[in-house]
């Protein structure tokens, strides 16, 4: 009985989130917001779990993640159970940060963690390490400058186009490769 | 920046997003990436002189056949991998199905002849070149290919590599086909599927490196 309210309670929450993040891509801000926002949480949860050991990367890899849905949300398809879909996603990323972090700890001293050990408390932890506006900063200006108006100060594609001389599709373009541009930087690969 | 933060940047000015990126993506890469290669062939190789006699053949379709469903196939399961979360089910049957076919076909073939055709019927004329010639071609479908699965979200690199090596490496024996002079099914079974294995190959050694993200 209690395994039917709590599959209950999932399917709910899965109908819920597969709403709004449809409504989203349909163009419709609140919900599209509302969704990451639920989502960021089951994130957090679910990195949480894995990265037992690892707390201090739990909210970048939130934000990686959250990147992820974005950049990669025209992939999801309305017929596919949207868990699957994030679930699949997250753990992508999670294995993608266990190689990475593998791979470095070959290069350094392996035993050097008692230097760690002290600041690696809970607290910690709600905060990201990584400063994603500071890595805006990195990007070229024809990426940053888009974002910046567009997605931080909010204006619209034709006014960003006009504050920055380009063209309103540059602009487009701009926000969606700066945006690709900076989960690469994150990965490494830039 | 806070998750907050992110999340109120990332929604901003989201705007709505193209219904069947996926579909629309690769339908332009098959396209460009074909036209690359009957390019390619064209100035090459050339269609085989006798085609206008070759088309009467039922062989000639049968090697049509088995190399355009190897495709739909290969299209399938690289659609699948190209999205997180999707499960492949039975599209790799759907993928062996068509050189099962084919080696059954092939063993009959060889089976029925006499001995002395069987060599021939193996290699035919152009056995040292088949395989090449066919990853040759496959090749401004693979650039074409991986550059559409670059834009999804696979989350098997390897295996998504694979498979769009073996898309292009079947679009590529598609074209090819219609220079190709061998209508024999061992010659098909074994130097045509040589031949799209190469890029298959190729595929899964890029896929971890040119696929991330």
């Amino acid at each position: 009985m209690q395994r039917i309210q709590e599959t209950g309670r999932l399917n709910a929450g899965e109908e819920r989130l597969r709403n709004l993040l449809i409504r989203g891509l349909e163009g419709d801000a609140p919900a599209y917001h509302g969704f990451l926002q639920e989502l960021s949480a089951h994130l957090r949860a679910f990195l949480r779990k894995r990265l037992a050991g690892l707390p201090d990367e739990v909210e970048d890899l939130v934000q990686e993640s959250l990147l992820a849905v974005h950049n990669q949300r025209h992939t999801y398809d309305a017929g596919q159970p949207l868990t699957a879909w994030a679930h699949a996603i997250a753990k992508y990323k999670l294995i993608d940060l266990l190689r990475r972090r593998e791979k470095r700890d070959l290069l350094t001293d392996p035993l050097d963690d008692e230097i760690d050990f002290l600041s690696s408390s809970d607290s910690e932890a709600a905060e990201a390490r990584r400063d994603l506006g500071k890595l805006l900063d990195r990007l070229p200006d024809r990426q940053r400058l888009p974002i910046v108006h567009m997605k931080l100060e909010g204006l619209s594609v034709a006014e960003a186009a006009r504050l920055t001389g380009m063209s309103e599709s540059a602009v487009k373009v701009g926000v969606h490769r700066g945006l690709k541009a900076l989960a690469a930087i994150i990965r490494g690969d830039a | 920046m806070r998750t907050d933060d992110l999340v109120e940047m990332l929604a901003t000015g989201a705007g709505a997003v193209a219904p069947n990126a996926a579909a629309r993506r690769y339908a332009a890469a098959l396209g460009l990436g074909m036209l690359g290669a009957a390019l390619l062939m064209g100035i090459l190789l050339g269609v085989r002189r006798d085609l206008g006699v070759a088309v009467l053949l039922p062989m000639f379709w049968v090697k049509l056949a088995f190399v355009a469903c190897l495709a739909v196939a290969g299209l399938f399961v690289l659609l699948r991998l190209s999205r997180p979360g999707l499960r492949l089910a039975w599209a790799p049957g759907a993928l062996a199905a068509p050189v099962l076919a084919m080696w059954v076909l092939a063993v009959f073939a060889l089976m029925r002849a006499h001995p002395a055709q069987r060599a021939w019927l193996f290699f035919g004329d152009t056995w040292t070149s088949c395989p090449f010639l066919v990853a040759l071609l496959s090749a401004p479908v693979f650039a074409a290919v991986l550059w559409a699965t670059r834009g999804l979200a696979p989350t098997r690199l390897r295996l998504a590599g694979a498979a769009a090596g073996l898309l292009s490496g079947a679009v590529g024996a598609l074209v090819y086909s219609l220079h190709c002079p061998e209508l024999t099914a061992p010659f098909l079974a074994f130097w045509y599927v040589l031949g799209m294995l190469i890029p298959t190959a190729a595929g899964a050694l890029l896929g971890p490196r040119v696929l991330r993200w």
